[in-house]
């Protein structure tokens, strides 16, 4: 993205998915536009740690990028050991825990979806981690119960929530009558799930008011981010908008700013979660500028 | 070396239509100065409420300096994004990003190169072919497609080339056949030391087998779908064997469009190779 703008305006930059050994992801084709929206199974295509450590995070430090860093696993002792080789790497400004990933001890099963092994993440990497750098976990729509799995991860020892991942979409392509992606399903993202993720910040910010929250899924507009700021998210990260606006970050930022301004903001802390509340009472929650995710 | 891409609002020229495609000149400074061969864009379509959200991949097919800098874009509607495309008129405005990619690389010295195109594939090998023919090169061209009115520019290759071999599939123009049924006779002919191709895979893959049949290097324009087009997203990938011998899946954004040819393993396009980096239970990962 460094091309396009200035990296070091953006509040963060969130990493893809880190996991311990190099992955190719899944085949092609991995990506299918949809209504407002796109399905993707990359499959957490990487270098692997090592090979970020060494090439990518540097370079990141190098422009002055604060970097997340996401990691993904499929055991507890993965995560765990992730984090411990992120520890002691200057430059990681927080490492995000992605529970998408499917748990090999549990048939396949995602992280996220079940508030007991998502705990057990985020508290072993919470130990591995420096005290300083905070944990965000990141959680997926795709629940029974959201405020359940947020509780459980906060219990658990996460500094802040990132909602949401992309909840598991399928298309069929009518005319080869074959689904659209080779791994069948996808992760729907874009604005087809800001109403989704709308929800989720909310529920969420409603149950556990303290807790930060990291609002993503289908920002491509201030209004947008404006929209899960009032709903209770603290901050907010754009993935797919990107795609289309190679500048949606900066310009997203300044959209925000002025709507902020608009409306008699003085910080962007007093706009947070306003929307659970009548006008008048006061604000709560803490202030981080944007992020871009990817 | 990829040159650094804009995004740009331009405002479409001239509209026209030339056979079975659609083409688009779009006055686009900024994009116009850093084309080189071989460079795509990512166009916005639907304009600015669309539900579509990612940008639709073209070939530059023409870059003139005229208003600033134009681009010019030849196109086949395929869905609705391209659909759209076709929709718009002269004074219209289409957000653009580019140039994008990796160019073709062109020889250092004078030596004898043929152009291969199939479909709108060829659109990108007439620049290519002034850039080679400045440094000196004699250029042939092999342009084929199913049918007649499915060759895109026939007539300026004719103009340009040493030689233009035409095929169609339906014999409409030309010869008979696939390009890759003509190719081994345009090499031997013109003694050609490089084969440049851009058109579908299938094409690609039987391009670079006869150009290893004759040990020449063989530099192929890949179509892949993406969604981003600027690397970040990694849905563009296909196995290309690196210069360590070592099997990669690799952008064809950021890391192609161009390739060579012989290092794409055009039979794996679609899976993870068993032994590529990284791949599941393989011996990397
Ligand atoms: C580097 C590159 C250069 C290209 N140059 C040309 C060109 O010069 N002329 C031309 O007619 N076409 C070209 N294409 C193909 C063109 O991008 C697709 O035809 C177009 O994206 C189809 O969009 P649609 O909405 O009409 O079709 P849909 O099939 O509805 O598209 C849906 C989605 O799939 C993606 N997609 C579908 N097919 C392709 C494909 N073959 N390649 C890439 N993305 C695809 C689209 O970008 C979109 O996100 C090129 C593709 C690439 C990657
Ligand atoms: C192509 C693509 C790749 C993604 N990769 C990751 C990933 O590696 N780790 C992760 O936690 N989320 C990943 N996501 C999810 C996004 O971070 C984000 O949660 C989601 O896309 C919703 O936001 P958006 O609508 O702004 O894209 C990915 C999304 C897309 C579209
Ligand atoms: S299209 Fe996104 S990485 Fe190539």
């Amino acid at each position: 993205m460094a091309q396009f703008f200035d990296v070091t305006r953006l509040g963060a930059f969130v990493t893809r998915s880190i996991t311990m050994a190099p992955r190719a992801g899944r085949p092609t084709p991995r990506m299918a536009e949809t209504p407002s929206g796109l399905l993707n199974a990359v499959g957490l295509q990487g270098p692997g740690v090592e090979a970020f450590l060494t090439q990518e995070l540097p370079w990141l430090a190098e422009r002055g990028a604060r970097t997340v860093v996401s990691i993904g696993g499929g055991t507890v002792a993965e995560y765990t050991a992730l984090a411990r080789r992120l520890a002691d790497a200057p430059g990681v400004t927080a490492v995000e825990v992605n529970l998408s990933c499917p748990n090999v001890e549990d048939r396949g099963r995602v992280f996220a979806r079940d508030g007991s092994s998502a705990a057990e993440v985020v508290a072993s990497v919470r130990a591995a981690t420096r005290y300083d750098v905070p944990v965000i976990a990141k959680l997926t729509s795709d629940v029974a119960d959201i405020v359940a799995v947020a509780r459980s991860c906060v219990d658990g020892g996460a500094d802040a929530l990132a909602m949401i991942n992309t909840p598991v979409g399928m298309s069929v392509d009518v005319d080869t009558m074959r689904p659209s992606l080779a791994a069948g399903t996808g992760g729907l993202s874009g604005p087809a799930i800001r109403p989704l993720a709308v929800r989720c910040v909310w529920q969420v910010h409603a149950a556990l008011p303290g807790v930060p929250i990291i609002g993503m899924g289908g920002v491509t507009t201030g209004r947008d981010a404006l929209e899960f700021v009032l709903a209770g998210a603290c901050a907010v990260a754009v993935g797919s908008a990107l795609f289309h606006d190679p500048y949606a970050c900066p310009r997203i930022q300044r959209e925000l700013e002025e709507l902020l301004t608009e409306r008699g903001f003085d910080r962007l802390a007093d706009a947070v979660g306003l929307a659970h509340h009548p006008p008048g009472s006061g604000p709560r929650g803490r202030t981080d500028l944007e992020e871009s995710s990817l | 070396m990829a040159a650094s891409p804009v995004q740009v609002t331009g405002t479409v020229l001239t509209t026209r239509r030339v056979d079975a495609y659609h083409a688009l000149t779009v006055v686009a400074p900024g994009v116009a100065d850093r084309t080189r061969p071989g460079h795509f864009v990512g166009v916005a379509v639907g304009g600015p409420s669309t539900s579509m959200l990612t940008r639709r991949a073209f070939a530059i097919h023409d870059v003139k300096p005229d208003y600033g800098g134009t681009v010019e874009l030849v196109f086949t509607v395929r869905g609705p994004g391209t659909a759209w495309l076709a929709d718009l008129r002269a004074r219209d405005t289409l957000d653009l990003v580019g140039p994008l990619g990796r160019p073709f690389p062109l020889p250092r010295d004078p030596c004898t190169c043929v152009l291969v195109g199939g479909e709108y594939g060829s659109a990108s090998l007439f620049a290519l072919g002034d850039a080679l023919q400045q440094r000196g090169c004699r250029i042939d061209f092999v342009l084929g497609a199913p049918s007649a009115d499915r060759v895109f520019g026939a007539l300026r290759a004719r103009r340009m080339g040493e030689t233009t071999t035409l095929t169609t599939e339906d014999g409409s123009l030309g010869m008979r056949g696939k390009v890759t049924d003509v190719l081994a006779g345009v090499i031997a002919d013109a003694r050609a030391d490089v084969v440049y191709a851009c058109g579908p895979m299938a094409m690609l893959q039987g391009v670079t087998a006869v150009g290893v049949e004759f040990d020449i290097p063989v530099q192929v324009a890949v179509e892949e779908a993406m969604a981003c087009g600027i690397g970040v997203c990694m849905t563009c990938v296909l196995p290309v064997i690196g210069d360590d011998g070592v099997t990669r899946m690799v952008r064809a954004c950021t890391d192609g469009p161009v390739f060579r040819g012989e290092r794409v393993r055009f039979e794996d396009v679609g899976t993870i190779p068993f032994d590529a980096l990284g791949a599941p239970g393989g011996r990397h990962a």
